[in-house]
Protein backbone atom coordinates (compact mmCIF):
# COMPACT_ATOMS: atom_id res chain seq x y z
CA UNK A 1 0.00 0.00 0.00
CA UNK A 2 1.33 3.69 -0.83
CA UNK A 3 1.95 6.19 1.60
CA UNK A 4 -0.64 8.24 -0.17
CA UNK A 5 -3.00 5.20 -0.21
CA UNK A 6 -2.67 4.52 3.81
CA UNK A 7 -3.42 8.39 4.37
CA UNK A 8 -6.55 7.87 2.63
CA UNK A 9 -7.41 5.07 4.51
CA UNK A 10 -7.12 6.27 8.05
CA UNK A 11 -9.60 7.50 10.26
CA UNK A 12 -9.15 11.12 9.83
CA UNK A 13 -9.13 10.35 5.96
CA UNK A 14 -13.06 8.46 6.52
CA UNK A 15 -13.86 11.43 8.90
CA UNK A 16 -13.43 13.98 6.26
CA UNK A 17 -14.75 11.67 3.65
CA UNK A 18 -17.91 11.79 5.81
CA UNK A 19 -17.52 15.58 5.95
CA UNK A 20 -17.16 16.49 2.46
CA UNK A 21 -20.30 13.95 1.59
CA UNK A 22 -22.63 15.45 4.00
CA UNK A 23 -21.75 19.11 3.05
CA UNK A 24 -22.57 17.45 -0.73
CA UNK A 25 -25.88 16.82 0.27
CA UNK A 26 -26.90 20.00 1.60
CA UNK A 27 -25.39 20.68 5.24
CA UNK A 28 -23.06 23.67 4.18
CA UNK A 29 -22.63 24.58 7.77
CA UNK A 30 -20.64 21.83 7.82
CA UNK A 31 -17.99 22.90 5.59
CA UNK A 32 -16.43 25.20 8.29
CA UNK A 33 -15.88 22.09 10.14
CA UNK A 34 -14.06 20.59 6.51
CA UNK A 35 -11.59 23.33 5.72
CA UNK A 36 -10.64 24.52 9.52
CA UNK A 37 -7.38 22.40 9.68
CA UNK A 38 -6.70 23.58 6.86
CA UNK A 39 -7.40 27.55 7.10
CA UNK A 40 -3.58 28.45 8.12
CA UNK A 41 -1.77 26.54 5.48
CA UNK A 42 -3.89 27.98 3.09
CA UNK A 43 -2.88 31.42 4.19
CA UNK A 44 0.59 31.00 4.42
CA UNK A 45 0.77 29.02 0.92
CA UNK A 46 -1.48 32.81 -0.58
CA UNK A 47 1.31 34.74 1.34
CA UNK A 48 4.53 32.90 0.01
CA UNK A 49 2.91 33.74 -3.84
CA UNK A 50 2.05 36.92 -2.89
CA UNK A 51 3.64 38.39 -0.36
CA UNK A 52 1.42 40.90 1.04
CA UNK A 53 -0.56 39.78 4.19
CA UNK A 54 -4.18 41.85 3.28
CA UNK A 55 -4.12 40.49 -0.22
CA UNK A 56 -2.96 36.87 1.01
CA UNK A 57 -6.17 36.94 3.10
CA UNK A 58 -8.53 38.01 0.78
CA UNK A 59 -7.00 35.03 -2.07
CA UNK A 60 -7.50 32.83 0.77
CA UNK A 61 -10.58 33.94 1.43
CA UNK A 62 -11.51 33.48 -2.12
CA UNK A 63 -9.86 30.07 -2.42
CA UNK A 64 -12.22 29.08 0.39
CA UNK A 65 -15.50 30.11 -1.15
CA UNK A 66 -14.26 28.66 -4.49
CA UNK A 67 -13.66 25.15 -2.92
CA UNK A 68 -16.99 25.47 -1.68
CA UNK A 69 -18.89 26.18 -4.89
CA UNK A 70 -16.84 23.67 -6.57
CA UNK A 71 -17.33 20.99 -3.64
CA UNK A 72 -18.83 18.63 -5.92
CA UNK A 73 -16.02 18.93 -8.80
CA UNK A 74 -13.98 17.26 -5.96
CA UNK A 75 -12.56 14.18 -6.82
CA UNK A 76 -11.90 11.30 -4.32
CA UNK A 77 -8.60 10.41 -5.68
CA UNK A 78 -6.85 13.61 -4.67
CA UNK A 79 -6.60 14.45 -0.83
CA UNK A 80 -8.87 17.35 0.27
CA UNK A 81 -5.91 19.29 1.50
CA UNK A 82 -4.44 19.10 -1.59
CA UNK A 83 -7.05 19.86 -3.53
CA UNK A 84 -7.87 23.49 -0.89
CA UNK A 85 -3.84 24.37 -1.97
CA UNK A 86 -3.98 24.07 -5.49
CA UNK A 87 -7.13 26.59 -5.83
CA UNK A 88 -5.34 28.86 -3.56
CA UNK A 89 -2.27 28.11 -5.47
CA UNK A 90 -4.40 29.40 -8.59
CA UNK A 91 -6.31 31.95 -6.97
CA UNK A 92 -2.91 33.64 -5.51
CA UNK A 93 -1.24 33.59 -8.77
CA UNK A 94 -4.15 35.09 -11.06
CA UNK A 95 -3.54 37.54 -8.39
CA UNK A 96 -0.23 37.85 -8.79
CA UNK A 97 -0.53 37.98 -13.19
CA UNK A 98 -3.16 40.58 -12.44
CA UNK A 99 -1.03 42.68 -10.20
CA UNK A 100 1.89 42.23 -12.46
CA UNK A 101 0.34 43.60 -15.77
CA UNK A 102 -1.34 46.70 -14.29
CA UNK A 103 2.57 47.83 -13.33
CA UNK A 104 4.00 45.96 -16.41
CA UNK A 105 6.65 43.80 -14.65
CA UNK A 106 8.00 41.44 -16.30
CA UNK A 107 6.65 37.73 -16.30
CA UNK A 108 9.75 35.14 -14.08
CA UNK A 109 11.72 33.29 -16.67
CA UNK A 110 10.01 30.20 -16.33
CA UNK A 111 12.14 28.00 -17.73
CA UNK A 112 14.58 25.98 -15.20
CA UNK A 113 17.98 26.70 -14.36
CA UNK A 114 19.96 23.66 -15.59
CA UNK A 115 23.35 24.82 -14.66
CA UNK A 116 24.30 23.71 -11.25
CA UNK A 117 23.91 26.09 -8.23
CA UNK A 118 27.05 26.08 -6.30
CA UNK A 119 26.06 26.67 -2.73
CA UNK A 120 28.06 29.37 -0.92
CA UNK A 121 31.29 28.06 0.88
CA UNK A 122 29.82 28.21 4.67
CA UNK A 123 31.49 25.41 6.42
CA UNK A 124 30.65 26.89 10.16
CA UNK A 125 27.32 26.15 9.56
CA UNK A 126 25.19 26.03 13.00
CA UNK A 127 22.40 24.82 13.47
CA UNK A 128 19.14 27.61 13.56
CA UNK A 129 17.34 25.46 16.63
CA UNK A 130 13.80 25.13 16.02
CA UNK A 131 12.94 26.73 19.14
CA UNK A 132 13.85 29.71 18.19
CA UNK A 133 10.75 29.67 15.91
CA UNK A 134 8.93 30.96 18.68
CA UNK A 135 10.45 34.09 18.36
CA UNK A 136 8.34 36.33 15.68
CA UNK A 137 11.42 37.79 14.61
CA UNK A 138 13.20 34.63 13.73
CA UNK A 139 10.01 33.73 11.91
CA UNK A 140 10.20 37.35 10.17
CA UNK A 141 12.76 36.56 9.28
CA UNK A 142 12.79 33.53 7.60
CA UNK A 143 9.38 34.53 5.54
CA UNK A 144 12.19 37.64 4.45
CA UNK A 145 14.31 34.83 3.47
CA UNK A 146 11.80 33.18 1.27
CA UNK A 147 10.21 35.75 0.11
CA UNK A 148 13.58 37.26 -1.58
CA UNK A 149 13.77 33.99 -3.84
CA UNK A 150 12.98 33.58 -7.22
CA UNK A 151 8.99 32.93 -7.54
CA UNK A 152 9.18 29.55 -9.20
CA UNK A 153 11.20 28.29 -6.85
CA UNK A 154 9.23 29.63 -4.00
CA UNK A 155 6.44 27.92 -5.13
CA UNK A 156 8.06 24.77 -5.23
CA UNK A 157 9.29 25.16 -1.76
CA UNK A 158 5.90 25.98 -0.64
CA UNK A 159 4.32 23.16 -1.42
CA UNK A 160 6.66 20.56 -1.06
CA UNK A 161 8.76 22.04 1.99
CA UNK A 162 6.22 23.62 4.40
CA UNK A 163 2.80 22.23 3.01
CA UNK A 164 4.32 19.17 2.65
CA UNK A 165 2.80 17.57 -0.39
CA UNK A 166 4.40 15.28 -2.69
CA UNK A 167 6.70 15.53 -5.26
CA UNK A 168 3.58 14.42 -7.46
CA UNK A 169 1.27 16.64 -5.66
CA UNK A 170 3.58 19.75 -5.99
CA UNK A 171 4.17 18.69 -10.02
CA UNK A 172 0.06 18.81 -10.26
CA UNK A 173 -0.32 21.79 -8.14
CA UNK A 174 1.22 23.85 -10.54
CA UNK A 175 1.01 22.32 -14.02
CA UNK A 176 5.08 21.46 -14.31
CA UNK A 177 6.56 17.75 -14.29
CA UNK A 178 8.35 15.82 -11.74
CA UNK A 179 11.63 16.83 -12.78
CA UNK A 180 11.00 20.55 -12.91
CA UNK A 181 9.90 19.94 -9.24
CA UNK A 182 12.93 18.38 -8.33
CA UNK A 183 15.17 20.80 -10.21
CA UNK A 184 13.12 23.77 -8.31
CA UNK A 185 13.13 22.39 -5.13
CA UNK A 186 17.06 21.69 -5.14
CA UNK A 187 17.71 25.38 -6.22
CA UNK A 188 15.39 26.71 -3.21
CA UNK A 189 16.31 24.40 -0.40
CA UNK A 190 20.16 25.30 -1.50
CA UNK A 191 19.32 29.57 -2.18
CA UNK A 192 17.43 29.75 1.26
CA UNK A 193 20.44 27.61 3.03
CA UNK A 194 22.83 30.57 1.85
CA UNK A 195 20.49 33.07 3.13
CA UNK A 196 20.23 31.76 6.14
CA UNK A 197 24.12 30.97 6.77
CA UNK A 198 24.44 32.75 9.68
CA UNK A 199 27.59 34.12 11.06
CA UNK A 200 28.39 35.19 7.26
CA UNK A 201 27.82 39.03 7.62
CA UNK A 202 27.70 39.51 3.93
CA UNK A 203 24.61 37.19 3.05
CA UNK A 204 22.51 38.48 6.28
CA UNK A 205 23.17 42.14 6.64
CA UNK A 206 22.86 42.97 2.79
CA UNK A 207 19.78 40.45 2.00
CA UNK A 208 18.36 40.22 5.21
CA UNK A 209 18.75 43.77 6.58
CA UNK A 210 19.80 42.19 10.10
CA UNK A 211 22.84 44.71 11.54
CA UNK A 212 26.29 43.55 10.33
CA UNK A 213 27.63 41.09 12.72
CA UNK A 214 24.34 40.24 14.88
CA UNK A 215 22.29 37.03 14.52
CA UNK A 216 18.89 36.56 14.92
CA UNK A 217 19.04 34.11 17.15
CA UNK B 1 32.79 5.05 -7.15
CA UNK B 2 34.26 8.65 -7.42
CA UNK B 3 31.51 11.62 -6.29
CA UNK B 4 32.67 15.20 -6.61
CA UNK B 5 31.06 18.01 -4.73
CA UNK B 6 29.03 19.26 -7.22
CA UNK B 7 27.43 15.65 -7.58
CA UNK B 8 27.04 15.69 -3.68
CA UNK B 9 25.44 18.99 -4.25
CA UNK B 10 23.12 18.42 -7.22
CA UNK B 11 21.69 15.12 -5.32
CA UNK B 12 21.43 15.95 -1.99
CA UNK B 13 17.53 16.42 -2.05
CA UNK B 14 17.46 13.10 -3.68
CA UNK B 15 19.97 12.05 -0.78
CA UNK B 16 17.52 13.59 1.44
CA UNK B 17 14.53 12.27 0.08
CA UNK B 18 15.64 8.70 0.32
CA UNK B 19 15.92 8.47 -3.60
CA UNK B 20 19.00 7.27 -4.53
CA UNK B 21 20.19 3.52 -5.53
CA UNK B 22 22.35 2.06 -2.13
CA UNK B 23 25.40 2.26 -4.06
CA UNK B 24 25.34 5.68 -5.08
CA UNK B 25 24.07 6.52 -1.47
CA UNK B 26 26.87 4.76 0.11
CA UNK B 27 29.49 6.75 -2.06
CA UNK B 28 27.66 10.12 -1.32
CA UNK B 29 27.89 9.61 2.53
CA UNK B 30 31.24 8.35 2.08
CA UNK B 31 32.03 11.85 0.84
CA UNK B 32 30.22 13.85 3.42
CA UNK B 33 32.42 12.26 5.79
CA UNK B 34 35.31 13.49 4.19
CA UNK B 35 34.09 17.09 2.57
CA UNK B 36 33.66 19.75 5.71
CA UNK B 37 31.67 21.43 3.06
CA UNK B 38 29.54 19.46 1.46
CA UNK B 39 28.86 17.93 5.03
CA UNK B 40 27.42 21.63 6.00
CA UNK B 41 25.81 22.29 2.78
CA UNK B 42 23.90 18.84 4.02
CA UNK B 43 23.46 19.92 7.84
CA UNK B 44 22.21 23.76 6.29
CA UNK B 45 19.98 22.17 3.64
CA UNK B 46 18.41 20.04 6.27
CA UNK B 47 18.08 22.50 8.92
CA UNK B 48 15.85 25.04 6.28
CA UNK B 49 13.88 21.70 6.08
CA UNK B 50 12.95 21.51 9.28
CA UNK B 51 12.73 25.39 10.07
CA UNK B 52 10.20 25.68 7.14
CA UNK B 53 8.44 22.53 7.70
CA UNK B 54 7.50 23.80 10.87
CA UNK B 55 3.94 24.65 11.96
CA UNK B 56 4.56 27.59 13.72
CA UNK B 57 6.11 29.34 9.96
CA UNK B 58 2.27 28.80 9.21
CA UNK B 59 1.65 31.88 11.30
CA UNK B 60 -2.07 34.12 10.64
CA UNK B 61 -2.82 37.44 11.27
CA UNK B 62 -5.56 38.61 14.21
CA UNK B 63 -8.82 37.36 13.71
CA UNK B 64 -7.99 35.81 10.16
CA UNK B 65 -10.29 32.44 11.03
CA UNK B 66 -13.51 34.89 12.11
CA UNK B 67 -12.91 36.81 9.30
CA UNK B 68 -13.07 33.37 6.96
CA UNK B 69 -16.02 32.22 8.41
CA UNK B 70 -18.04 35.24 8.56
CA UNK B 71 -17.07 35.86 4.64
CA UNK B 72 -18.14 32.13 4.00
CA UNK B 73 -21.27 32.34 5.76
CA UNK B 74 -22.25 35.73 3.65
CA UNK B 75 -21.54 33.72 0.76
CA UNK B 76 -23.25 30.88 1.17
CA UNK B 77 -26.90 30.06 0.19
CA UNK B 78 -29.67 30.11 2.51
CA UNK B 79 -30.36 26.49 3.40
CA UNK B 80 -32.51 25.52 0.70
CA UNK B 81 -34.20 22.65 2.91
CA UNK B 82 -33.65 19.22 3.10
CA UNK B 83 -35.68 15.96 2.42
CA UNK B 84 -37.16 16.15 5.76
CA UNK B 85 -38.17 19.78 5.16
CA UNK B 86 -39.89 19.47 2.00
CA UNK B 87 -42.22 16.51 3.45
CA UNK B 88 -43.29 18.89 6.22
CA UNK B 89 -43.76 21.70 3.94
CA UNK B 90 -46.19 18.88 1.82
CA UNK B 91 -47.83 17.63 5.25
CA UNK B 92 -48.87 20.71 5.46
CA UNK B 93 -50.14 21.79 2.39
CA UNK B 94 -52.15 18.49 2.21
CA UNK B 95 -53.38 19.29 5.55
CA UNK B 96 -54.99 22.59 4.59
CA UNK B 97 -56.03 21.18 1.16
CA UNK B 98 -58.03 18.55 2.95
CA UNK B 99 -59.47 20.56 5.48
CA UNK B 100 -61.24 22.93 2.81
CA UNK B 101 -62.44 19.79 1.61
CA UNK B 102 -63.97 18.10 4.88
CA UNK B 103 -64.91 22.04 5.81
CA UNK B 104 -67.26 21.97 2.61
CA UNK B 105 -68.30 18.18 2.27
CA UNK B 106 -71.95 17.73 3.36
CA UNK B 107 -72.33 16.88 6.84
CA UNK B 108 -70.29 19.90 8.34
CA UNK B 109 -71.67 22.08 5.14
CA UNK B 110 -74.58 25.03 6.18
CA UNK B 111 -76.38 25.48 3.09
CA UNK B 112 -76.48 29.08 2.68
CA UNK B 113 -80.12 29.72 1.52
CA UNK B 114 -81.34 33.09 0.16
CA UNK B 115 -84.64 33.29 1.25
CA UNK B 116 -86.81 31.99 3.85
CA UNK B 117 -89.28 30.64 1.13
CA UNK B 118 -86.73 28.18 -0.33
CA UNK B 119 -86.73 26.26 3.09
CA UNK B 120 -88.10 23.24 3.19
CA UNK B 121 -91.11 22.51 6.53
CA UNK B 122 -88.61 21.09 9.16
CA UNK B 123 -90.57 20.70 12.40
CA UNK B 124 -93.87 21.07 11.80
CA UNK B 125 -96.40 18.61 13.92
CA UNK B 126 -97.48 16.03 11.18
CA UNK B 127 -100.55 15.89 13.21
CA UNK B 128 -101.10 19.67 13.32
CA UNK B 129 -104.44 20.61 11.41
CA UNK B 130 -103.89 22.91 8.94
CA UNK B 131 -106.00 25.06 6.25
CA UNK B 132 -104.86 24.31 2.59
CA UNK B 133 -106.49 26.29 -0.31
CA UNK B 134 -107.39 24.24 -3.47
CA UNK B 135 -106.81 27.46 -5.82
CA UNK B 136 -103.10 27.91 -4.20
CA UNK B 137 -100.30 25.79 -2.75
CA UNK B 138 -99.52 27.19 0.62
CA UNK B 139 -100.81 25.79 3.75
CA UNK B 140 -102.00 27.88 6.44
CA UNK B 141 -102.24 27.79 10.48
CA UNK B 142 -106.54 28.47 10.85
CA UNK B 143 -107.26 32.12 10.86
CA UNK B 144 -104.38 33.34 9.01
CA UNK B 145 -105.26 35.99 7.50
CA UNK B 146 -103.09 35.28 4.60
CA UNK B 147 -105.60 32.08 3.34
CA UNK B 148 -107.01 32.67 -0.16
CA UNK B 149 -110.32 31.58 0.16
CA UNK B 150 -111.85 31.67 -3.04
CA UNK B 151 -111.19 28.47 -4.88
CA UNK B 152 -112.71 26.69 -1.37
CA UNK B 153 -110.06 25.64 1.58
CA UNK B 154 -110.29 22.11 3.79
CA UNK B 155 -108.33 21.12 6.76
CA UNK B 156 -105.74 18.24 6.39
CA UNK B 157 -102.84 17.55 8.86
CA UNK B 158 -99.52 18.78 8.11
CA UNK B 159 -98.21 15.42 7.03
CA UNK B 160 -101.21 15.40 4.84
CA UNK B 161 -100.74 19.07 3.25
CA UNK B 162 -96.65 18.47 2.27
CA UNK B 163 -97.32 14.81 1.20
CA UNK B 164 -99.91 16.96 -1.13
CA UNK B 165 -96.87 19.28 -2.15
CA UNK B 166 -98.59 22.19 -0.42
CA UNK B 167 -96.04 24.29 1.52
CA UNK B 168 -96.19 26.27 4.22
CA UNK B 169 -97.06 29.66 4.87
CA UNK B 170 -94.00 31.89 5.56
CA UNK B 171 -96.63 34.29 7.96
CA UNK B 172 -98.62 31.85 9.89
CA UNK B 173 -96.02 28.95 10.21
CA UNK B 174 -92.90 30.59 10.09
CA UNK B 175 -91.74 29.33 13.52
CA UNK B 176 -91.59 26.17 12.04
CA UNK B 177 -89.34 27.45 9.16
CA UNK B 178 -86.53 28.99 11.40
CA UNK B 179 -83.22 26.99 11.51
CA UNK B 180 -81.08 26.85 14.29
CA UNK B 181 -79.05 29.74 12.68
CA UNK B 182 -82.16 32.11 12.10
CA UNK B 183 -83.19 34.16 14.34
CA UNK B 184 -85.47 33.29 17.36
CA UNK B 185 -88.41 31.26 16.60
CA UNK B 186 -91.20 33.97 16.88
CA UNK B 187 -94.35 32.93 19.25
CA UNK B 188 -97.45 31.09 17.18
CA UNK B 189 -99.13 33.19 14.77
CA UNK B 190 -101.83 36.06 15.95
CA UNK B 191 -103.51 37.59 13.78
CA UNK B 192 -103.61 40.79 15.86
CA UNK B 193 -100.26 41.24 16.74
CA UNK B 194 -98.06 43.50 15.39
CA UNK B 195 -95.48 41.27 13.34
CA UNK B 196 -97.20 42.24 10.37
CA UNK B 197 -96.04 44.93 8.16
CA UNK B 198 -98.29 48.20 7.38
CA UNK B 199 -98.68 46.86 3.85
CA UNK B 200 -99.08 43.69 4.95
CA UNK B 201 -102.01 44.76 7.33
CA UNK B 202 -103.62 46.96 4.75
CA UNK B 203 -104.00 43.60 2.46
CA UNK B 204 -105.41 42.22 5.01
CA UNK B 205 -108.00 44.78 5.43
CA UNK B 206 -108.83 44.61 2.24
Amino acid sequence: MTEEAALRDSPAEKLEENLIRRVREGEHELFYELIRPYERRLYATALAILRNPAEAEDAAQEAVLKAFKNIRQFRAEARFSTWLIQITVNEARMRKRRERNSLMEPIDDRRDDEGNYTPQDFTDWREIPLETLERKEIREKLAEALASIGEKYREVFILRDMQHLSIEETSKALGISTASVKTRLLRARLMLRDLLAPGLGGSWSSRLSFAKGTKPW
Amino acid sequence: MVVHCEDVWREISSYLEGELEPDRRVAVEAHLGECKRCAAVLAGTRNVIALYGDERMCDVPLGFSQRLHQRLEENMPRRRGTALGWTVAFAFAALVIVSFEVGNSSPFRHPTLRSIHAQPAHHIPPTLEVVVENSGKLFHLAGCPFIHTEGGVRTVTAEEAMREGYSPCVRCLRKYLETSRGSKPQADYDASSEGLSENEQAETSR
